[in-house]
């Protein structure tokens, strides 16, 4: 019989990566690990390796412009539709995996589940996965703007192929990476291999943990396979180009960069909420993604919203801990954002 | 303007439950029998005598239209399948690359029609099959009231497609992605509801525009009175009502609010004869509303999950609704 209670939503993982970066080999061994979860998986059509899985759903990758007058704003009109069918069959599957093409823009995909109100009253993303390759990256980072995207958008990155390149440029291969988008998961690995619960059921805006991250001090992390350590430092803005930290180098990436604000006092909701809508009005054509937990003044409760582009999501999450501090955080990642604009802005929000 | 939260009388008690056992989709009626289509695998004959289940597909079931004699579905194994007042049913179509048939329709002279990804298909009477290749995803089918004429909904407008004639199918351009597809009683009008919640819609022949906006949420549900006067829909916490009785449609008009609620509509069902609404709440109720009064009678009251089918049978004198947890019933009135 069913259930009266409303079930929970329908976690889904957004694989992205390059042409033969190893995201068919990721999904094959999600699927072929003996972990007793059954996955609704939605490829590509032009996924050349088979894919072993009762629950496949080819897709044509179409991106929409809403009729709002705003470029950025697009969703996946073939994701709606398959969403919508793959829900009459909710109770065949704990979980939702989305393979794109690898010339997928990850945008529209993730601001499907914020579009759609249908879309995203059963399901919610989950995370952004990235496979990179280790040997081509590079290359690709100078002739593929996806793979730029790719990366800003990630949640969890994996270097995959990693024995294919010598460990020093696997390290420059990381600050690459890093200099795009610190926030990120990363790991390391041949064929793909890891560990599913590193990619799966990441709820990725757990926040807490992204916002936690300070991007100066990721690079004198000399593996960066564990991010989860409590340090506090802070590190000067005044980066060059390419510097030298702990003798790993640092690298500013020409055109995607990260901004991170924070501030212990808090916040004035009706100074912030104006700010940062008309911040993603004007801007939001370059901000790829944005994330924060807000500590808004007399509100007992952490407020927490993310966005792509121009569209924001948010809410308030639950109550501050008797014991936690109250701290705003916030990252935006884009193209060429304007840095002191957005922290001047952000500064003129404190209640 | 009606109001729903003062308490209506009520005609709960006099309902038959069903118990669907699986989240409904759709409602049909053959005959006098509500047929409930269930979200995966099968159909639900409920009539007063008992209960028939009938497997149909092999997984889940995207889309059914029904044309009082035979219901037809499309499902998620690439099939489309006819199933009779009897129970009998018979696989008309398969996709030859087994994709999701995710829009069917039936037309008034017996003529079928489906889609798979960006292909429409027609079956005529005769067994005469005819095709036509969208320039993207068929997101709604619906085949005009005269004449052998059929409108698609698609990214960036609709086409009117002629599938007998030998002329150019007709495109109808509005930017932004198209996902179902009504044509007015009369025929003058094609309606689509977008992914932004609001409609358009075109007046035929000459392309016309006319936006229809204001709602909450996607319109999922859409249907003319019997008269033609009013187009009904879902998408807002009130049954709206767009005027199509002059020529120029709800031009320049406001439509007609009723039934104000905290929940949103979700389903509208417009009774066969008169003008009167049957509707559905995300909250799980469903009431009946005459149009020329606002007054409402609550078939059933709010409960576990939002309403996902409504339907009368071809008489207006019995409604069956559903819910995406299975609750089900029929009223007799």
């Amino acid at each position: 019989m069913p259930t009266p209670d409303a079930p929970a939503k329908i976690p889904v993982t957004v694989l992205t990566g390059y042409l033969g970066a190893g995201k068919t080999t990721l999904l094959n061994r999600i699927l072929s690990e003996p972990h007793g979860k059954k996955f609704a998986v939605i490829v590509n059509e032009f996924g050349e390796i088979g894919i072993d899985n009762e629950l496949i759903v080819n897709a044509d990758e179409e991106v929409f412009e809403m009729n709002n007058g705003c470029i950025c704003c697009t969703v996946r009109g073939d994701l709606v539709r398959i969403i919508d069918g793959l829900m009459r069959r909710k109770g065949k599957f704990d979980a939702i995996i989305v393979e794109t093409t690898g010339l997928a823009d990850p945008a529209p995909v993730a601001q499907t589940f914020f579009m759609d109100e249908q879309v995203g009253a059963k399901t919610k993303l989950d995370a952004v996965v990235t496979v990179a390759d280790a040997k081509w990256l590079k290359e690709r980072l100078k002739d593929a703007p996806e793979v730029k995207n790719q990366i800003a958008f990630a949640d969890v990155i994996l270097i995959n192929k990693t024995d294919l390149v010598s460990p020093a440029e696997l390290n420059e291969i990381e600050a690459r990476i890093r200099a795009i988008n610190p926030y990120a998961r990363l790991h390391r690995t041949e064929r793909a291999k890891i560990d599913i619960a590193e990619v799966l059921g990441r709820n990725a805006f757990d926040l807490d943990r992204i916002l936690d991250i300070e991007p100066a001090f990721l690079e004198a992390d000399e593996h960066g396979h564990d991010h989860d350590h409590g340090h506090d430092h802070h590190h000067g803005d005044g980066h060059n180009d390419v510097h030298v930290h702990h003798g790993l180098k640092h690298y500013h990436d020409e055109d995607m960069q990260s901004v991170a604000l924070r501030s212990d006092k808090p916040l004035n909701p009706d100074k912030f909420f104006p700010w940062v809508q008309d911040l993603v009005a004007t801007d939001g054509p370059s901000i790829l993604r944005c994330k924060g937990i807000l500590n808004f003044k007399d509100d007992p409760e952490r407020f927490v919203f993310q966005g792509v582009h121009m569209i924001l999501d948010g809410d308030h999450q639950r109550a501050w801990g008797k014991d936690e501090q109250r701290l705003s955080r916030l990252v935006f990642i884009g193209r060429n954002l304007p840095e002191e604009k957005i922290r001047t802005g952000f500064e003129s929000c404190i209640a | 303007m009606s109001d729903t939260t003062t308490p209506l009388p009520s005609l709960a008690d006099r309902v038959r439950p069903i118990a669907a056992g699986g989240g409904i989709v759709g409602v049909h009626f053959l005959g006098r029998t509500p047929v409930f289509v269930l979200g995966e695998e099968h159909l639900l004959f409920a009539s007063e005598q008992g209960e028939q289940r009938i497997i149909v597909h092999g997984g889940a079931i995207l889309a059914s239209a029904s044309d009082g004699i035979r219901i037809l579905t499309g499902g998620d194994d690439g099939t489309l399948v006819a199933t009779d007042i009897r129970g009998e049913h018979a696989i008309l179509a398969t996709d030859d690359k087994r994709r999701w048939i995710d829009q069917v329709a039936l037309g008034p002279d017996g003529a079928l029609a489906w889609s798979a990804g960006k292909t429409a298909h027609v079956l005529t009477k005769k067994g005469e099959q005819r095709s036509f290749e969208a320039p993207s995803t068929v997101a709604g089918l619906a085949f005009a009231p005269k004449g052998f004429r059929l409108g698609i909904a698609h990214y960036n407008g609709a086409t009117l497609w002629f599938p007998n004639a030998s002329a150019k199918p007709e495109t109808l351009e509005w930017k932004g992605s198209h996902l179902s597809a009504a044509f007015s009683p009369d025929g003058k009008f094609l309606v689509t509801a977008m992914q932004e919640p609001m409609l358009h819609g075109w007046r035929l022949p000459e392309g016309q525009h006319m936006r229809m906006s204001g709602y909450s949420a996607r319109v999922r549900s859409l249907g003319w009175t019997a008269d033609g006067d009013f187009l009904a829909t879902s998408g807002s916490e009130q049954l709206i009502l767009w005027p199509f009785d002059g020529k120029d449609g709800p031009m320049g008009r406001q439509p007609k609010i009723m039934a104000r609620s905290k929940a949103r509509v979700v389903v509208v069902a417009c009774h066969p004869h008169q003008p009167v609404v049957a509707v559905g709440y995300a909250d799980g109720r469903v009431l009946i509303v005459r149009i020329d009064d606002g007054a409402l009678i609550e078939v059933k009251a709010a409960g576990a999950a939002p309403v996902s089918a409504l339907g009368w049978d071809a008489k207006g004198q019995t409604l069956a609704f559903g819910t995406e947890a299975g609750e089900a019933g029929a009223l007799s009135i």
